[in-house]
């Protein structure tokens, strides 16, 4: 049954998501994007007519909408040719909602979990976790404590059979509509799989919720969405963990992401982003925060070959709130094109931004940030801070802060930085007996250690091996 | 017992046309002994610290820098060891390798490293130190042997939201004992130990933090550039306790450069040299110290040019 990958003895942490599989897939839809494809994969999944309905004007709207290709320093998208790639794999699972015990996967999928240390974690440290591979969800789990309390966690295909009618209301329709992107609306046409979390009012889910996507066959697509719901008073964190296997051909993820943060309520969204150097990841993700309302995004993006990534948040209620966390890191060959978005739409609302980014060997990272903040918005605040660190001169950052303020009672800050790595620093921590790939790695685990001391732990612990991850050998 | 041999070191700064700093210095530093490095600005000192520990803005031109080491100083090496690996070329290796191999330089002026917490940086470096003293004392077989182990045991035993395990030699506990008893020794506050290397310190913060990780990574030979400068006479008084302490409880060899008697008064030198245009022009005990300090340079360059 195991191919010749799986003989390969898995050595070390890159192995961990390099690895492949073996494609072997129950049904997949042909190369390219047609209006077939679309209804094949509504029928596949035996969806309402609205949510048919929805993906064929998403369609249309994808194919009316030209490439961006006019922004200053953006990524180079001209290798993404829709036509090109395969939108929809259903992987070889005989339950269709996904299992919710690991032993009932085929061994082949159960192992990629296994290896990327998934089933661990939920055991220790996860109030749910789902697991996406290719196009769909194949396993399921939330505490039962969780259930009883109203508290819903599952695939996104499920939700629309299940929860139809609140679906219907917030799929696409006010957060993130399809004409807010070309790759929205394609996200819109062939979405597949994805997380829908639903927290009652006055729930507090004290563990996060994980969802781990992984893409494991050559020139697919991956295009789950996550709607997340947090009633009045609520509280939930939710980490998204994304990996691939490098394949020749060019991967294509481009997920949505919905946050509806109600009154006082509380989410906090992080993702772990470690996608191949061949994937394109172009995402849209919003979040949308009612009264009181605190949204938190905390991305690291290391892996693919470019990423366009601006997590955005509107401020809807008076006193909602906003933190952005990012960081980025683009070795050879890749531009992380990413920053943050957020609209204050009302009075007394607060946001605040650290992005810190490192690039090398050739590396391209930008800082795209927008801050809007509304005629009345009045006493609201903002705080944006942008450091980039570089390893050589062949490296490139950029930081691209827009500002629009439209009222003249708030509080506005703004700080950048840019800084090449420096030859004495190295020298001293040589001096000291650490080698040159451990001095400079240390000099950056410090660079974003503001950053990480501010996560949870597990998560920060991850964020730091995936960089000394892509340190590792590159350097010299 | 070890003794970092210099023989008629040239060097000069690592680009086209550059410099020529070092023009033939000749010096031994045994273990145990304290070595007083004087001169006026310019003569070379910090070039020949820096050029010792390895620094990549320097070229050496000529000359060699030997590092000569006995049973005591390898008795924490299983391999078995044979004439090579008590006599090194320290020209050939890496600031790193030399650092594992017992050469610790103390800066004038020590990089700040944000984000990096003292404890963090300092049980990495003990660990990197022992690590790279593994591989430089063990011969071809065993690396490939050892190189195939961990094969084995690395991987995907511990989850991603875990972390990996904690696989340094020197555990926390370990490495906590060992400081809490340098950090006593030099009259350190253990807070500083959260600080992030070097940021925000004072300058006497730095220099005192030098001496602490040379006494956590025990050298054999510490070069210590200006360690006294800029320091307050009770911080000189703490800075002096330590350099003394590296001496008497680790037998560490001290080559401590200076321009002023003032620390000598504390540190007692074994031998001073005086250096001048790039070379070791005179050498003698601690007298010499106090007679430049009475009449300056002067009469060294006309005694060389006489001798010349």
């Amino acid at each position: 049954m195991s191919s010749q990958q799986d003989e390969l003895k898995e050595t070390d942490t890159e192995a961990r998501f390099e690895f492949k599989k073996e494609e072997k897939s129950a049904f997949q839809t042909e190369k390219g994007l047609t209006e077939e494809t679309v209804r094949v994969i509504s029928e596949d999944k035996d969806e309402p007519e609205w949510m048919l309905e929805r993906r064929l004007r998403a369609l249309e709207q994808f194919q009316e909408m030209p490439m961006p290709t006019d922004w200053p320093g953006q990524p180079d998208l001209s290798e993404v040719d829709v036509d090109e790639i395969i939108p929809y794999i259903r992987p070889d699972v005989d339950v269709r909602a996904g299992v919710d015990d690991w032993t009932e996967l085929p061994d082949e999928i159960k192992d990629t979990f296994d290896k990327l240390g998934i089933p661990e974690a939920e055991k220790n440290a996860l109030s749910g976790v789902g697991a996406q591979y290719e196009s769909e969800v194949v396993y399921q789990n939330m505490q039962e404590r969780w259930e009883e309390k109203g508290v819903i966690f599952c695939n996104m295909d499920e939700a629309v059979q299940e929860h139809e009618e609140i679906v219907r209301e917030h799929f696409m329709t006010k957060c993130v509509p399809p004409s807010d992107n070309k790759f929205a609306a394609l996200h819109g046409a062939i979405w597949s799989g994805g997380s829908f979390v639903y927290v009652p009012e006055n729930t507090t889910v004290d563990m996060p919720v994980q969802a781990y996507f992984r893409m494991n066959s050559e020139g697919m697509g991956q295009f789950e969405h996550t709607l997340i719901i947090a009633e009045e008073n609520s509280e939930v964190h939710y980490i998204e963990g994304c990996s691939a296997p490098k394949y020749s051909a060019f991967n294509l993820h481009s997920g949505g992401v919905e946050v509806f943060v109600g009154e006082d309520a509380h989410v906090q969204y992080s993702t772990v982003q470690n996608w191949s150097k061949n994937t394109y990841n172009l995402n849209t993700k919003r979040a949308i925060a009612e009264k009181g309302g605190r949204m938190e995004w905390i991305s690291g993006s290391m892996g693919s070959k470019a990423t366009m990534l601006y997590p955005s948040t509107i401020l809807k209620g008076r006193g909602a709130s906003d933190n952005h966390i990012t960081i980025a890191f683009a070795g050879e060959g890749q531009n992380i094109d990413t920053g943050a978005k957020v609209y204050h739409n009302a009075p007394e609302t607060k946001s605040t931004v650290e992005s810190k980014s490192i690039s090398k060997d050739g590396g391209r990272t930008n800082y795209r940030g927008l801050i809007h903040i509304a005629d009345g918005a009045e006493n609201s605040s903002t705080a944006v801070e942008c450091d980039a660190l570089m390893f050589d001169n062949e490296s490139t950052s950029d930081t691209m802060p827009y500002m629009e303020i439209n009222e003249s009672k708030v509080d506005v800050a703004h700080e950048a930085t840019v800084g090449k790595i420096g030859d004495e620093d190295i020298f001293y921590l040589q001096s000291r007996g650490l080698d040159d790939d451990d001095a400079k790695q240390m000099i950056v685990s410090g660079f974003i250690e503001p950053i990480t001391e501010e996560l949870p732990i597990e998560y920060a612990v991850e964020l730091n091996r995936l960089v000394e991850l892509e340190m590792e050998g590159s350097l010299g | 017992m070890a003794t970092l041999e210099i023989n008629d070191l040239h060097a000069r700064v690592a680009e086209e046309d550059g410099e020529r700093i070092l023009r033939g210095v000749d010096l031994t530093v045994e273990s145990g002994d304290i070595h007083a490095l004087m001169g006026p600005n310019g003569s070379g000192k910090s070039t020949l610290a820096k050029v010792i520990a390895g620094h990549p803005a320097y070229e050496v031109t000529g000359g060699e820098i030997l590092l000569h080491l006995d049973e005591e100083d390898v008795a924490d090496i299983d391999a078995e060891l044979d004439d090579e690996d008590y006599h090194w070329k320290l020209l050939e290796l890496e600031p790193n390798e030399r650092a594992a191999l017992g050469i610790f330089l103390g800066f004038q002026y020590p990089a700040e490293i944000e984000g990096v917490t003292m404890t963090n940086f300092l049980r990495q470096a003990l660990n990197a130190k022992a690590d790279e003293r593994e591989e430089l004392f063990e011969d071809e077989d065993e690396e490939s042997a050892e190189a195939d182990d961990d094969d084995e045991n690395e991987g995907y035993e511990t989850s991603p939201m875990e972390g990996p395990a904690d696989d340094g030699e020197i555990g926390v506990a370990e490495f906590q004992e060992i400081l809490s008893e340098k950090m006593e020794l030099l009259d350190m506050d253990e807070k500083f130990m959260q600080r992030y290397l070097n940021a925000g310190f004072s300058g006497g913060e730095k220099k005192q933090n030098e001496v602490l990780q040379a006494a956590m990574l025990e050298p054999a030979v510490a070069v210590l550039d200006e360690i006294d400068s800029g320091l307050d006479i009770d911080r000189l008084q703490d800075v002096s306790k330590g350099i003394n302490a590296l001496r008497d409880e680790q037998g560490t060899g001290v080559l401590q450069i200076t321009h002023y008697q003032r620390i000598l008064d504390y540190v007692e030198p074994d031998h001073v040299h005086v250096m001048l245009d790039g070379e070791v022009v005179k050498s003698g005990g601690a007298e010499l110290a106090e007679k430049l300090e009475d009449k300056g340079y002067d009469w060294v360059r006309e005694d060389a040019f006489e001798a010349a």
